[in-house]
């Protein structure tokens, strides 16, 4: 039986992880190739890698960091910011990234997804949505959440969709950081009929807030978080426990 | 040493990485005569079926792992390279195999029930058919594993070793005589996987 997956991300930047991290037993926690070795080891079932670096210096750091972390940790990778070109696309998968995460770069180019796509296949083209409510519907934003494009969001999941993407990230601006637990009226509105896998993002702060969601919304198939894991809040060990407790699929 | 057949298809980053982890040593190749002096060989690939078997023919490459299975060396497919032992893809148009394994490669959407998503991606379970396989020596039935493919191997009964559950048993792994194949990816299933490569190092003896 397929599985629910536990998605970590990593926000890296001049090769650290920079959402603060706070783990017992490891050291150095800021180091993303021992954080993502740490997952690994806890049972997460893929990781996000997020290069939020600005200058050029700051990509060679991250691929090389992403070299050496798909050397050691032998769960799929995703990889995403900052990538609006096929030679993005090809820095990355070069270093070991198994799917590549487009959200900015595919609002200013609608054909990257579709070039993507037929070049490396569906399976490598993620598209990520920053969803916001706004003029009585649900808008997609840019740039880290700081633009309104005014596209609706509906509308643009669906075009990247047909436009070959494999699998939606939706990430809702609207309860990210709050922790009150992912947004399942978002997602229901904009995801419950997409023939891809559907990755839920913001607002999970606790254990329960994944079980929720996978009860609540049952052809959800993963669930990313970044600080919840980070500080501990939530062991991923105890999650997958909690899951296959409550009868919901999980690899433990 | 095994042989990573590179035939411009797929990235065999990760591959490598994992034959490393185990202590094996794995060269990732263009070259016919690589193939025929490694103990054991792995074929990988990620994308459409046509386009990879035209590119093992015009390479030669083809003909090189045939010959060496054909010899007795052992030989594992990977996700397309499982595909690509068979006999035919109707994957966009028809094409043919490697002709290794009798059976043929069908769509998952025409098997699947409603409901299930395209491509089947994720972790799945292994449910073994033939639990004396080889490939799983160090692994247990109901193992998780990590698939990504929209097509499946189908009229291959007696040589299905393992398959998983996804509305439908879809075919996860395949064995006859030295020649194996994953459709699942052992590079990206964690320890389970390592095991999986490391039972197939000791298939050569």
């Amino acid at each position: 039986m397929i599985t629910k997956r536990i998605i970590p991300c990593l926000d890296v930047k001049d090769g650290r992880v920079v959402k603060g991290v706070n783990f017992e037993g490891l050291n150095d926690v800021s180091s993303p190739v021992e954080l993502a070795e740490f997952y690994s080891r806890c049972g997460a079932d893929e990781l996000v890698f997020y290069d939020i670096t600005a200058s050029s210096d700051g990509r060679k750091l991250f691929t090389d960091i992403l070299c050496r972390t798909a050397s050691k940790v032998f769960i799929p990778l995703t990889v995403g910011g900052g990538i609006s070109s096929l030679e993005d696309f090809d820095r990355v998968l070069k270093c070991g990234a198994d799917k590549v995460s487009v959200n900015s770069g595919a609002i200013r180019n609608p054909s990257l997804i579709y070039e993507a796509a037929k070049r490396y296949g569906s399976q490598c083209v993620v598209i990520s949505a920053d969803v916001k409510r706004a003029g009585g519907g649900f808008r997609v934003f840019a740039n880290g959440g700081r633009v309104d494009t005014g596209l609706d969001a509906a509308e643009w999941i669906k075009r990247c969709v047909d436009s070959g993407a494999g699998e939606v990230v939706l990430n809702s601006i609207d309860t990210d950081g709050v922790k009150g637990g992912f947004d399942t009226q978002m997602l229901d509105a904009l995801c419950s009929s997409l023939p891809v896998p559907v990755i839920a993002s913001g607002g999970a702060g606790c254990a329960e807030d994944f079980i929720r969601l996978f009860k609540t919304l049952p052809w959800v198939d993963a669930g990313l978080a970044a600080s919840v894991f980070h500080f501990g809040e939530v062991s991923i060990k105890e999650l997958k426990r909690d899951m296959a407790a409550a009868g919901i699929p999980a690899r433990i | 040493m095994i042989a990573v057949v590179d035939y411009g298809v797929g990235n065999l980053f990760s591959l490598k990485s994992s034959f490393d982890a185990i202590g094996v040593r794995a060269a990732v190749t263009s070259d016919p005569s690589v193939i025929v002096s490694a103990d054991a060989v792995v074929l990988p690939g990620v994308g459409a079926f046509g386009d990879a078997a035209e590119k093992l023919r015009a390479s030669g490459l083809g003909d090189a792992v045939k010959k060496e299975a054909s010899l007795g060396k052992p030989l594992l497919g990977i996700c397309l390279g499982m595909q690509l032992l068979f006999d035919r893809s109707f994957e966009y148009g028809e094409h043919d195999g490697l002709g290794l394994i009798p059976g043929e490669i069908r769509p998952i959407a025409h098997v699947i029930p409603a409901g299930y998503k395209i491509p089947h991606i994720g972790w799945n379970s292994l449910r073994f058919r033939q639990p004396d396989c080889p490939l799983f020596e160090f692994i247990k039935d109901g193992d998780f594993v990590y698939f990504v493919h929209s097509y499946y191997a189908t009229e291959c009964d007696e040589y299905v070793a393992a398959d998983a559950e996804y509305g439908v048993p879809l075919t996860a792994a395949v064995a006859k005589g030295n020649v194996f194949g994953c459709q699942f990816h052992p590079e990206k299933s964690g320890e389970t996987g390592l095991n999986i490569l490391r039972a197939f190092c000791r298939t050569g003896g």
